[in-house]
């Protein structure tokens, strides 16, 4: 089986896999070069190898320990917070911060320093992380965290699994009532209304997040604001209920790419506006459909045929211009007409990133995808990346398959002392292509 | 299913079956295997997973004069086991199985002897305390004999009649015996094998089998349509089947 990335592109070349069995075994020996892999969510190359071996990690994925006083939980790294969530929610405890899939790692939301709905109030997740232990190719193990190997700490987190394997980590789950959310959609028409709507919605919700329809060739900016937070407890048997098993639908096979054009992007982003079409709803809706909509799809990927697709995030500190170098990227890719419907647009709060590789920062984000139109999309991201960064902006490398080295390190300051810390044997494409 | 014993506990399936009792009720584990370090990251798991007591027993399955004494051992120790699960065996290495006396002998072993001899020493043990299951995990490689795998193959058909025969002899006494007959799973042991939609998964297939317990299911095959697919193999006249390559 070929070990691709989320986004289907690029497609490695050469790369082999092993299941690592045990944490307690050393790395494996290898002429090649080493990548730790998870379950593969990362959009771009950053979970490829090309002609170097991926070292899966999906067989570590055993609780070490689980505190139910504190909330404080220690286990494998390839431990998927889908089977974390199985076993914490019936106890009263939630993921810290989770982004928009269950289907990832912990050592890969570490390697990622993902982020999610809540980052105005959590941060990313490596801020939940109190320690973690990280298995170097020359076999030294290191507990890392902010007092001891803080180096190997700050380097690990959102270091794209280059600095070594991290085999176990601690975290610092949260504790919940229930497993519904209130949740509150709320029509915004423009980027000021936005920029209003999630100001004032952060200081009352946990969570907030938005879907934007960038399809508008006019450039007109229109969306919904979903909000939400963990309701209090309700007098139901179903009150502590976890996600379930069944996965409803699967996209079995790739689609016909000709099915996805301008044309059905447009509609479906009419016709998911027009579902919301009373300017607010309020709802108590399951964790599940809240955070991880379309988990259940399996393989939603496929949608986008076999060329595959790209995903574009980027941040940028918009008080500088007021959100003008924001509008200029989205009138871009509005008249470009490639834009496609899963645009998602959020702003991220002040608390500082731990990660010398970390993405977050402070200011406004937005991601979106694009079906791999080849290199007429791969020039508007360009120019998409020169605007973020006369700006100060950044973009996410686990969701990156094309941006330049240039920018990369640009968007990086802190890349030269990061290379300090890469372990000599791992490598990622990823890697290769922007250092 | 307050004790269990699980003999091959570092295996895939085991550990699944493990987790999903935890979820149930309150279990003890007394956890057999080969591997220490295996069987320690398996305790810390089960017991962070709220497993109340569990005990370690690290020793080589296939050494078969230490079953007589561990057996003892454990119910002098636990006094009633209520759920015995035989998880362990090997898929070996085939077509050296098929011309290397050792590497066949081995396979029958870990996937045959081993199991039985276990059961002779633990079946009285149940009997006598008029209660418990006995779970042991088989494959369909044991309905017909096929080029690809008939030294594992065999062994597992032994793995069927012992058991029945066993679940005959018992029967009445309040024991309980369950022969699970397995298709191809997505577990480390079939790490090299090319995956297909016939590969069942660990955790539903762990269910099911403690869902088959709780219902005193004597054979059961997981996932199900394996029970349709053997029953056309089986019913392929001898005359073409020998001609065919499986």
């Amino acid at each position: 089986m070929d070990h691709l990335s989320w986004g289907l592109y690029p497609r490695p070349t050469g790369q082999s896999y092993l299941d690592l069995s045990s944490r307690f075994n050393p790395l494996p020996i290898s002429k090649t070069t080493l990548l730790p892999r998870g379950l593969g969510r990362s959009y771009g190359d950053s979970c490829l190898n090309s002609n170097g071996l991926l070292a899966g990690t999906k067989e570590l994925n055993h609780f070490i320990s689980f505190n139910q006083q504190t909330g404080l939980l220690t286990c494998e790294a390839g431990t998927s917070f889908c089977e974390i969530l199985r076993f914490i929610v019936p106890k009263k405890w939630f993921l810290p911060v989770t982004p928009g899939t269950k289907f990832i790692t912990v050592g890969g939301a570490i390697a990622n320093d993902v982020h999610g709905k809540n980052h105005h109030t959590s941060g990313n997740f490596s801020r939940h992380v109190t320690q973690f232990e990280l298995l170097r190719s020359n076999g030294e193990r290191f507990i890392c965290s902010r007092s001891q190997n803080s180096d190997l700490f700050h380097s690990t987190v959102g270091g794209l699994g280059l600095t070594g394997l991290i085999t176990w980590a601690q975290f610092q789950c949260k504790p919940i009532d229930s497993a519904w959310i209130d949740q509150e959609q709320i029509q915004f028409h423009s980027i000021g209304e936005f920029i209003d709507l999630s100001r004032r919605s952060e200081e009352e919700f946990e969570y907030c997040v938005s879907w934007v329809d960038c399809q508008n060739p006019k450039g007109n900016i229109r969306g919904i604001l979903i909000r939400g937070q963990h309701s209090p407890a309700i007098e139901s048997s179903n009150n502590l209920i976890c996600h379930s098993d069944s996965r409803l639908k699967n996209i079995p096979t790739f689609m016909p790419e000709i099915l996805l054009n301008k044309y059905s992007m447009r509609l479906f982003n009419e016709v998911y506006f027009r579902k919301n079409l009373s300017p607010k709803k309020s709802a108590k809706i399951h964790y599940e459909p809240f955070f991880y909509p379309l988990d259940s799809v399996q393989n939603w990927n496929r949608i986008y045929g076999k060329r595959g697709f790209l995903q574009y995030q980027f941040v940028i500190p918009f008080s500088s211009d007021n959100g003008e170098a924001l509008k200029k990227i989205f009138a871009k890719i509005a008249k470009s007409q490639m834009g496609s419907f899963l645009a998602v647009l959020k702003i991220f709060g002040s608390l500082p990133s731990e990660g010398l590789l970390s993405f977050p920062r402070k200011g406004v984000t937005l991601a979106l995808d694009f079906p791999n139109y080849g290199a007429q999309l791969l020039k508007l991201l360009e120019d998409c990346d020169q605007i973020v960064k006369s700006v100060g902006g950044s973009v996410y490398p686990a969701k990156d398959a094309r941006m330049s080295s240039e920018s990369f390190k640009v968007f990086y300051p802190q890349l030269k002392k990061f290379e300090e810390f890469v372990d000599p044997k791992f490598c990622s494409d990823f890697w290769r292509r922007v250092r | 299913m307050n004790n269990v014993l699980i003999i091959g506990a570092t295996s895939k399936i085991a550990k699944e079956i493990a987790r999903a009792l935890i979820k149930h009720e309150e279990v003890n584990f007394i956890l057999w295997g080969r591997d220490s370090k295996k069987l320690e990251i398996i305790k810390q798991d089960l017991s962070a997973r709220g497993a109340e007591k569990i005990e370690i027993i690290c020793h080589d399955l296939n050494d078969l004069n230490v079953h007589k004494y561990k057996v003892e051992e454990i119910w002098s120790q636990w006094t009633k086991i209520d759920l015995v699960v035989l998880a362990h065996g090997t898929l070996g290495d085939p077509k050296k199985a098929e011309v290397d006396q050792s590497e066949m002998l081995d396979l029958i072993q870990s996937n045959f002897i081993s199991h039985a001899s276990l059961l002779t020493y633990i079946s009285p043990k149940l009997i006598n305390q008029k209660s418990g299951s006995i779970v042991v995990l088989s494959s369909v490689a044991g309905d017909r004999g096929k080029q690809s795998n008939y030294v594992y193959g065999s062994a597992k058909a032994a793995m069927t009649v012992f058991t029945d025969g066993l679940r005959n002899r018992v029967n009445g006494s309040g024991v309980h015996v369950l022969n699970v007959k397995l298709g191809p799973i997505d577990t480390p042991m079939t790490r090299d094998h090319k995956k297909s939609f016939l590969f069942g998964k660990p955790t539903p297939v762990a269910k099911q089998i403690i869902k088959a317990v709780q219902n005193k299911k004597d054979i059961v095959y997981l996932p199900y349509f394996w029970r349709y697919i053997m029953w056309v193999v089986c019913s392929i006249p001898e005359k073409i089947f020998k001609k065919m390559k499986l």
